[in-house]
């Protein structure tokens, strides 16, 4: 009897869910062949494109690594990756900036009526990037909102299109760029403030801690998993922009708003570059890859 | 413990980034309701009531039916392909063990951060090779993989955390694993599973690049391409073109204000639970 039993219990234990079933294989397949087609392998042909010369219609002939020594020597490629990097100043570093800033304020309060603000303050993520960019189009036109503004407080002598200004387009895109991801971090790092225990608060108070040193040694420890959310996903976002720069500027003018992401569209389709194209858009997976894994590891503290 | 004046603080700060969040969308409603003559780009409330006629004259002139139609078509099919692979793939990741299983999961995890820029080149010359450029596959299909990578890993969480008690007791009442993921699992899962329905659809709907370069007739244009197009030949048009922005982008605010909680749980990849 106690033999049967534990035969049973060996016959259960090989079907339970927890071991080896070459079932698995079959829930996987049909979805791993979609993304195998249609991810994986065009991902391993931009690779094999980075290396090639290609005008997309004659013969591909090899290039080596020329297509990534034009990513340094050609200025025209060089200022593109110059412009992301700045970019990410004001979709990712504004945003996280003045997200913990208010964070820091308003942690102590419970907000009544949230889900309003949060509704609001959210809002601009689930526009079409095409629709912000006409919004802020009309905004930032020569006799848009915010210059017309200017000229009703007596700034007019700052007005100017800004997005046809060769210094200022640039800044100008990233506002937008300020505008979308501002809510996001807002949302996060108040929600992870509320989960800080009150205690910690108290504790620091009682120590004779101001408002600073309160930040510095409770909120922000605080928050590192919510600030490593934050970064990583503006971070990303803010290097895939190529919808908000298409819409707006279109790179220009000339090209003082190129990014990587448009870069690559324009080298493929409008100027038959294909190869260089290729390596501009590994060049773009290489960098997101390095700032995310660097972000996970800094703010977390090598937990990734 | 809080002041009176942290409270006031609290509240004009939590307002003041309200309203620099809602300024363009006013913008945008109030020039899209504004008289079509009218050069001023918005702002001021419409003079002489509502202009209805700029939403009437973007679907007819703008041909805006015909694109919401492709988009509902597209986006239709891929949030349901997603849907169903992503399960069936998750469900293996998350409670079946098999050698590889992974690396496996790992591939679709990579698909999280790789840019949609490093593929499309490629897809491009695959699909015209395939003579499938200009159809709703070339659409369709790019765009279902691109879903994968959030579909599989969101709903593996899922599966992870569904209580391995549950499972047990399906096994016991002699269901297989067929049985057990479609009358047990996926019935208990319907919030996780509505999270990924609404990031799904709310992506597809939005997406832009992909449509540019896969669709160059009018016949299988969506609405973001269609309203790039839009800006590019009625640049001068600002209430046809706000009016257009509107039609485009109140599907998803409509779905987004029901199911705020969907959303921002699923943007935030669960980094935020309440």
């Amino acid at each position: 009897m106690k033999r049967r039993l534990a035969a049973l219990r060996s016959g259960h234990r090989r079907q339970a869910p927890g071991e080896p079933r070459a079932v698995g294989y079959l829930y996987v397949l049909p979805a791993l062949a979609v993304y195998a087609v249609f991810l994986l392998y065009p991902f391993g042909q931009s690779v094999w494109l980075s290396f090639v010369h290609w005008d997309g219609l004659g013969v591909a002939t090899p290039a080596g690594f020329d297509n990534y020594r034009d990513l340094f020597r050609d200025p025209s490629l060089r200022a593109p990756f110059a412009h992301a990097l700045l970019l990410l100043l004001f979709y990712s570093a504004l945003p996280v900036a003045i997200g913990l800033l208010l964070a820091a304020v308003m942690s102590r309060v419970r907000v009544r009526g949230m889900t309003f603000f949060r509704t609001v303050l959210f809002l601009p993520q689930v526009l079409a990037l095409i629709v912000v960019g006409v919004a802020w189009r009309s905004i930032l036109a020569p006799d848009g909102l915010l210059n017309d503004t200017l000229r009703a407080v007596g700034l007019g002598s700052l007005a100017r299109p800004w997005l046809g200004d060769y210094t200022w387009a640039l800044p100008a895109v990233g506002v937008v760029g300020t505008w979308v991801g501002t809510g996001l971090c807002m949302i996060l790092f108040l929600a992870g403030a509320q989960r800080i225990p009150r205690e910690l608060y108290e504790a620091a108070r009682m120590d004779g801690a101001g408002p600073v040193r309160e930040f510095l040694t409770v909120t922000l420890p605080g928050l590192r998993p919510q600030i490593a959310v934050a970064l990583t996903l503006t971070i990303i976002a803010g290097l895939r922009n190529f919808d908000l720069i298409y819409i707006t500027t279109s790179g220009g003018p000339g090209n003082a708003t190129s990014v990587p992401a448009y870069e690559v569209y324009h080298r493929a389709f409008e100027t038959n570059q294909v190869g260089s194209a290729a390596a501009v858009g590994v060049a773009l997976t290489v960098l997101i890859f390095v700032l995310t894994v660097t972000v996970s590891r800094l703010v977390e503290g090598r937990r990734s | 413990m809080t002041t009176r004046l942290e409270r006031g603080v609290t509240y004009g700060i939590l307002t003041l980034f309200a309203v620099i969040a809602l300024t363009p969308v006013a913008g945008i409603l109030s020039t899209a309701f504004g008289s079509p003559d009218s050069l001023d780009t918005g702002f001021s409330l419409p003079e002489g009531g509502l202009h209805w006629s700029n939403f009437t004259d973007a679907w007819s002139r703008g041909h805006f039916g015909t694109y919401l139609g492709n988009s509902v078509l597209v986006t239709a099919v891929v949030v349901a392909a997603t849907t169903v692979l992503a399960v069936l793939a998750a469900y293996a990741f998350g409670v079946m063990r098999f050698p590889g299983s992974t690396v496996l999961f790992y591939l679709f995890v990579i698909g999280l951060t790789l840019p949609q820029e490093a593929l499309v080149v490629p897809l491009y010359f695959d699909l015209r090779w395939a003579g499938l450029t200009d159809t709703y596959w070339a659409l369709i299909l790019p765009q279902t993989a691109q879903s994968l990578a959030f579909g599989v890993f969101w709903m593996r969480t899922y599966f992870r955390g569904s209580a391995r008690a549950v499972i047990e007791a399906a096994r016991i009442d002699g269901a297989n694993t067929w049985t057990t993921l479609w009358r047990v699992l996926v019935p208990m899962g319907r919030p996780a599973i509505s999270t990924m329905v609404v990031i799904t659809f709310m992506w597809t709907w939005n997406e832009f690049l992909m449509a540019l370069v896969m669709v160059s007739d009018e016949a299988h244009r969506t609405v973001p391409l269609g309203l790039a197009f839009f800006q590019g030949q009625h640049s001068s048009d600002a209430s046809l073109l706000a009016a257009a922005s509107v039609l485009i982008a109140l599907p998803v605010v409509v779905v987004y204000v029901a199911l705020q909680r969907r959303f921002i749980e699923g943007m935030l990849g669960g980094a935020v639970k309440e």
